[in-house]
């Protein structure tokens, strides 16, 4: 059996990238609603904030460990999967990956060490701008990987020498032309999964009857929010997709279904795009849709799938798909909010029992949506891995398939025990809920000399046997 | 300036390198202790110690590999191809211990997250060893790219290595403990920190006089004249030293032993780099045969001047606002 290495390095980085992802999408946001809660706590200094932060942080800190651990797995990976990429791309990239290790990653490594164990060593505002560090580091680092990722997509301000990109002008590097769409989208996708976690935890405990005045906080500072955000998301990700028509066209005909470019393009709701045929089975459109979003005229054109050969084309499937997923949760998103906010507004939000459970049960929306967009973003540049300089088929590292395959065994091994633990943890942190009093957290987090007393029991009884 | 700035990127790398080795060093250092705790609060005592640092240790770690990438890009792509499994094994143990320090706190047996942490300290720290050691015995380039067999890392020597360095970061986490914590915890770790430091100085013994035995190179660097008049000095200090060390120990000091394991440990550095330099990537590519374009290096090297100071500054912070000792029983967080 021939065991294709580029197939088998492109599903291990996708694995292995997207398993990292679902972890930033919550602790970017997570760490800024820590922050802010400790804000709340000492501006009004009610103890119902400071049992917030503290029971956040916990479930943080189990999501920050699982993000620190997969990132360093991909940090190495471009070296020891997609070395061909390291060298052609390594004088742009790199540096760009440098700065987010010395700005971000030990900023947010170290400031989170005062987070988790400093409670009873620092002042409060101590403590509450340790928090705000962490929050701004993980937002310094979405920064500039997705600089990076970017430079990927448009590169410019760089030149070929011999094969190889050589930088010219940072600044043109750095904010290329697809970043400031990416960065805003992205960091906004983060408040956004976070947004709805937290709503869901906060239906949850009001459906249950418990912990209610924290429930309410939860709910409120969410859905407050989320009504900005939600809508915001649907107007950067439309700024986001006329840029892209303008540098990856053939990206954004694989997200509308458009094989035919000399005709204008329809809004494909559904359809089974037919890579072969070069056409859309089962398709339901609104004809000309697509050409007045894209060209803000109903008979614009745009090129079509057809306008470049068959190997020059990404994956439609991936794309379409992708793209519907995400942007039918952004809607469901922005409904929600919506309505949740009118609930508020009539004072009836929280004994709207059926509202509750639908966003205690969409709690996992913005993990899928962030994982859909990015495979539109990935697979859409596809065949390139540097959109016109590399593409992902000579990027690849000198190693056999059966390596590659062995290790993406031992990843998708590993990520499994490691993800599932780590959500199971995570559930039974927020079944057991925000309980203790300030007076407690005084003397140390009120689980912990339970868990002491747990760990003595459990040795008496292994002595005993 | 062509030729100034690949040498001050190697010392930047090694320095990261360096820092890497120690700080995690000692938090490895203890996964790899681990079995020796006769109770779950030593345990927990052992963990606490190095809980609020160890993702700023493990930071180097991405400097390191990060650095490489940035200012040898070739090297880079060389050597992790070339080192592709040991590399992959270290970082899948460094995720199991990495999320033992989180996951064994929330559940409720403990047991298996304490084998999660002791394994994959250990197995990361092997890896660690044999990639130093793959890396110290050559690596068959070809037109800049690697071209040998996917185990030619595979030697007795890389394995040699890898024994090392699990008993390099014992000591270092021995050491760290007496330091940081009192009780029983640190009494055992005395005695951990004698018989680790013979392990540590019989490795030494083992590789400084296989290396130049094997590799012609290293047998040059060391041997020949005048090199040799300027280069005694190292094994002589690190004799000293080790004797320093066994002596505080004894002595029950509780800063020089960790100190003075410190010393050794750079101590086996320097020797290392004395018999590689110039090359990054033996026996055949140096630092300016892999280095990345000029403009990359400058750059990089900006920021760093300005940041590598703040970093370091609130990386001393943080152990001084954690200082002191860690008791049985204590909160964690
Ligand atoms: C939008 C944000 C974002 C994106 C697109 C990525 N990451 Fe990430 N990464 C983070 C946001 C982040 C984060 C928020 O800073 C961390 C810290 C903890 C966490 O959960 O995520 C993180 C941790 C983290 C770490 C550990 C840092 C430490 O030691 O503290 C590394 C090495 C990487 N990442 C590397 C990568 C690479 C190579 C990526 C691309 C392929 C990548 N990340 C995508
Ligand atoms: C600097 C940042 C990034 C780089 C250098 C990078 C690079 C790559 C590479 C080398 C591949 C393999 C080629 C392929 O399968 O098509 C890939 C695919 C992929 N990446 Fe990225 N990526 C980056 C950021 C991200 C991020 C942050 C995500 C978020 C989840 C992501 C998601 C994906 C996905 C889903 C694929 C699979 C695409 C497919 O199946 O065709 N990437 N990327
Ligand atoms: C509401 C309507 C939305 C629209 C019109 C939209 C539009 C887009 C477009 C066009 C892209 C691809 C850009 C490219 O690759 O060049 C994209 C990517 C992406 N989307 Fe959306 N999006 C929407 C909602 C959402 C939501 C709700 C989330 C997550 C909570 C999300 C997360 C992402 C992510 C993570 C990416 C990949 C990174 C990037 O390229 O920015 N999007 N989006």
């Amino acid at each position: 059996m021939d065991l294709d290495p580029v197939l088998l390095a492109r599903i291990q980085f996708a694995f292995t990238v997207t398993f990292h992802i679902i972890f930033p999408s919550f602790t970017i946001g997570l760490s800024a609603y820590i922050a802010t809660l400790g804000v709340l706590w000492i501006r009004r200094e009610e103890d119902r904030y400071q049992r917030l932060m503290r029971f956040w942080t916990k479930i943080f800190a189990v999501s920050f460990a699982m993000g620190v651990v997969s990132g360093i797995v991909l940090s190495y990976q471009f070296g020891t999967n997609w070395s061909r990429f390291s060298v052609v791309a390594g004088n742009v990239v790199g540096p760009l990956i440098g700065y987010e290790v010395l700005t971000a990653f030990f900023l947010e490594a170290t400031f989170l060490g005062v987070l988790l164990f400093g409670f009873n060593r620092v002042p409060p505002w101590l403590y509450v701008t340790s928090a705000a560090i962490v929050a701004i580091g993980t937002a310094m680092s979405a920064f500039w990987i997705l600089s990076a990722n970017s430079w990927m997509q448009t590169p410019v301000g760089h030149e070929m020498r011999g094969g190889i990109a050589f930088p010219v002008d940072w600044l043109t590097i750095v904010f290329n032309p697809s970043f400031p769409y990416r960065f805003a989208h992205m960091l906004n996708a983060a408040y956004l999964t976070t947004g709805f976690v937290v709503l869901a935890v906060g239906a949850r405990y009001l459906l249950a009857g418990r912990f209610q005045a924290e429930a309410r906080t939860m709910m409120k500072m969410a859905i407050g929010l989320l009504v900005i955000l939600a809508p915001l998301q649907l107007v950067i990700g439309d700024q986001h997709g006329l840029n892209t028509l303008e540098h990856q066209p053939i990206k954004v005909a694989a997200m509308e279904g458009h094989w035919d470019g000399s005709k204008p393009g329809a809004l494909v709701l559904f359809a089974w795009p037919d890579e072969k045929a070069e056409t859309n089975r089962f398709e339901i459109s609104i004809p000309h849709g697509a050409s007045l979003i894209l060209r803000h005229d109903p008979n614009g054109l745009f090129p079509g799938l057809k306008s470049v050969p068959p190997q020059d084309r990404p994956p439609v499937l991936n794309v379409f798909f992708g793209f519907r997923i995400m942007v039918g949760i952004g809607l469901f998103m922005i409904a929600a909010s919506l309505y949740g906010a009118f609930l508020w507004w009539r004072g009836t939000l929280f004994e709207t029992r059926w509202f509750l459970w639908i966003l205690s049960h969409s709690w996992w929306t913005g993990f899928v949506a962030v994982i859909a967009g990015w495979v539109v973003t990935e697979s859409g540049r596809q065949p390139w891995l540097v959109q016109g300089i590399l593409r992902t088929a000579d990027a690849i590292s000198p190693v056999p398939g059966a390596s590659i395959l062995g290790t993406l065994v031992l990843f998708v091994f590993a990520y499994g025990i490691v993800f599932w633990m780590g959500i199971y943890y995570i559930n039974r942190l927020i079944a057991k809920g925000p309980e203790g009093r300030a007076v407690d957290a005084a003397e140390g987090v009120p689980s912990r000399p339970l868990m002491a007393a747990e760990g003595a029991a459990s040795d008496a009884m292994s002595k005993r046997r | 300036m062509e030729w100034y700035l690949p040498v001050i990127w190697a010392a930047l790398i090694g320095t990261a390198v360096a820092m890497y080795v120690i700080l995690d060093g000692f938090d490895l250092g203890i996964g790899i202790l681990f079995p020796s705790a006769r109770s779950e609060a030593q345990r927990d005592q052992m963990m606490r110690s190095v809980a609020p640092f160890w993702d700023g240790n493990e930071t180097w770690l991405v400097l390191g590999g990060g650095g490489l990438w940035v200012a040898f890009p070739t090297a880079y792509a060389v050597i992790m191809p070339a080192l592709y499994l040991p590399v992959i094994v270290m970082l899948l143990s460094l995720v199991f211990r990495g999320v033992a320090f989180e996951f064994r706190l929330v559940s409720h047996s403990k047991t298996w997250w304490n084998y999660a942490f002791t394994i994959g300290s250990t197995l990361a720290a092997f890896s660690q060893g044999v990639i130093l050691g793959g890396l110290i015995q050559g690596i068959h380039v070809k037109d800049g790219a690697f071209a040998g067999g996917h185990f030619d890392w595979m030697t007795p020597f890389a394995l040699l290595c890898g024994l090392a360095l699990i008993a390099g970061y014992g000591l270092l986490g021995a050491t760290w403990l007496t330091m940081k914590t009192e009780g029983d915890v640190a009494e055992r770790a005395r005695g951990q920190a004698k018989f680790l430091l013979m392990a540590v100085l019989a490795f030494m013994a083992a590789v400084s006089f296989y290396t130049p035995l094997a590799f012609e190179r290293i047998a040059q660097r060391w041997f020949s004249l005048p090199n040799f008049y300027f280069l005694w000095p190292v094994p002589t200090v690190t004799a000293v030293v080790a004797a320093a060390l066994w002596y505080w120990i004894g002595q029950r000091r509780e800063i020089l032993p960790f100190v003075a394991t410190i010393v050794l440990f750079l101590l086996g550095y320097l020797g290392l780099i004395i018999s590689i330099y110039p090359y990054l990537v033996p026996p055949s590519l140096t630092i300016w045969d892999t280095a990345a374009a000029p403009a990359s290096q400058i750059f990089m090297l900006i920021g760093t001047v300005f940041l590598l100071p703040i970093i370091l500054g609130y990386i001393v912070f943080i152990y001084w606002l954690f200082r002191g000792k860690v008791r049985e029983g204590e909160a964690y967080h």
